[in-house]
């Protein structure tokens, strides 16, 4: 049963930035992810695809610390995410260490999840200037760059209810890359969107995966998209990776019988 | 028994200085009900149960004794420990404190009421928990919650008189001072019975109107 799953492999393109070792979550008695080892090279954009409930979600969010891995590691960067080395022997992180990990994390979420107190431009300015501590002034002036990047530059004033759904993923994009991530986790961000809102905000991101090196990490159900930006697939099924490569292969001649079914379902 | 407009007169500037002393209870003693109430609701929320399991004791002791006993107990036990107030003082601080714990359970229905996604943002974010709180959470929290802590200062305005109990000489004390000296009942009662009502329900149609214009 343990055997080693498809890894996707580290060495090709840039260092391995993200590192799953025999990580293990159960919700009670349910076994979302199931001993998974998988890691993702810097730069590498990569898909996870599978029926829902198979894990997918759950790493993004263990990940971004919203969750807690029951056993196993996970390292991003090199770092230790919810461990601390502390005199070679492996503790649960402190607060602050998880944070500064963190840092090079950034996630764009289903239901945008934007601060609806705050106009558009603070939405986005507010962690530069209090976490990463940035001047006023060049906060705004980088969120400014960066609406104008989504096509939302007339958008600052705004608060976030007045905005469109697509409009709405689009600031929490820019919002995400205001941090300056080395990941960006993408969690179906185009599931809670009007079908006719859904092409601009992937043309917001092909866009940034063709054009930046940011590392991402995306689940979707857009199987288009995710043969379009990805550079590896990983097909999930019952919290482990059962079959992995690229798109070309994953979605025109996959090996494993759940996948073909899988596909079938979704395309 | 008839009504008599002279005694009515009469009594008008002692009613305006009771009244003063009314408001000023009220609104000291709203003040701390909203600050106190924060506190343990963001306790309510804290990671750490040594934080959580002794708030939630004390604020559920304080809620389920009456406001009486504790304004004697500040009023004659205090002193004994070497903590002298005034009685104004004591007064405000037992309303403010027997009010925060249910403006508590306000705040925290507020704070509940926040998306989790909001949290998860924040997170994602690297926001720190002040942060979070202050920037994110609270003005989310509050702004749900206003109507419902003004019903509150409506509240406390007419738990005030009890104050009278440890000698605070508000509007109804300055009625019996003035009953008593004059043997004029209905008119000084009468009066104050007016004054609370012509500043309770002008106050209750303001919530109203709040809580139309938030939305809810």
């Amino acid at each position: 049963m343990a055997t080693e799953t498809d890894h996707t492999n580290p060495a090709v393109d840039g260092s391995e930035l993200i590192r799953f070792d025999k990580v293990t979550k159960r919700f009670g008695s349910n076994i979302v992810l199931d001993d998974l080892d998988f890691s993702v090279s810097s730069g590498k954009h990569v898909t996870l695809i599978g029926p829902s409930g198979s894990g997918k979600t759950t790493i993004l969010r263990l990940l971004m610390t919203l969750l807690k891995p029951d056993e196993g590691t996970i390292k991003v960067d090199g770092d230790y995410l919810t461990h601390e080395d502390k005199g070679g022997k492996l503790v649960p992180a402190g607060e602050k260490h998880t944070r500064e990990v963190r840092k090079k994390i950034g996630m764009v979420f289903q239901q945008f999840n934007l601060f609806p107190n705050m106009r558009v431009l603070r939405n986005i300015t507010e962690a530069p200037v209090h976490v990463l501590g940035l001047g006023k002034d060049e906060a705004e002036e980088r969120a400014r760059e960066l609406l104008d990047l989504v096509g939302l530059g007339d958008k600052c004033d705004m608060y976030p209810t007045q905005l469109s759904g697509g409009q709405q993923q689009r600031v929490a994009i820019a919002r995400a890359l205001a941090m300056r991530p080395q990941v960006m986790l993408l969690d179906e961000v185009t599931s809670a969107l009007d079908p006719e809102l859904v092409a601009g905000v992937l043309d917001v991101l092909r866009d940034i995966a063709h054009t930046t090196d940011i590392t991402m990490l995306c689940v979707t159900h857009e199987m288009n998209f995710a043969r379009d930006i990805s550079d590896d697939v990983l097909m999930f099924d019952a919290g482990r990776v059962i079959e992995s490569g690229p798109p070309e292969k994953i979605f025109s001649e996959p090996e494993h019988e759940r996948t073909r079914e899988f596909l079938s379902a979704v395309l | 028994m008839k009504w008599d407009w002279d005694v009515a007169r009469d009594f008008l500037p002692q009613l305006g200085h009771g009244l003063l002393i009314t408001l000023e209870a009220t609104a000291l003693g709203s003040i701390l009900a909203f600050a106190l109430g924060l506190v343990w609701a963001m306790a309510f929320r804290s990671p750490s149960r040594f934080v959580k399991w002794p708030v939630a004791a004390v604020t559920e002791f304080i809620r389920n004794t009456p406001l009486l006993v504790q304004l004697f107990f500040f009023f004659y036990v205090l002193p004994t420990w070497d903590i002298k107030f005034s009685a104004l003082t004591t007064g405000v601080i037992a309303l403010g404190l027997h009010y925060s714990t249910y403006t508590a359970e306000v705040y925290r229905a507020g704070i509940d009421g926040v998306p989790v996604g909001q949290w998860e943002a924040a997170t994602a974010l690297s926001l720190s928990r002040g942060r979070t709180w202050q920037a994110v959470i609270l003005p989310q929290a509050i702004r749900r919650v206003v109507p419902a802590l003004g019903n509150y200062v409506i509240a406390m305005l007419k738990d005030s008189p009890m104050l009278a109990l440890i000698g605070v000489v508000d509007m109804l004390q300055k009625a019996r001072g003035e009953a008593s000296s004059s043997f004029h009942y209905i008119e000084p009662f009468t009066m104050v019975g007016i004054a609370f009502i012509l500043i309770a329900y002008p106050a209750s149609l303001l919530m109203r109107a709040l809580e139309r214009r938030l939305g809810h």
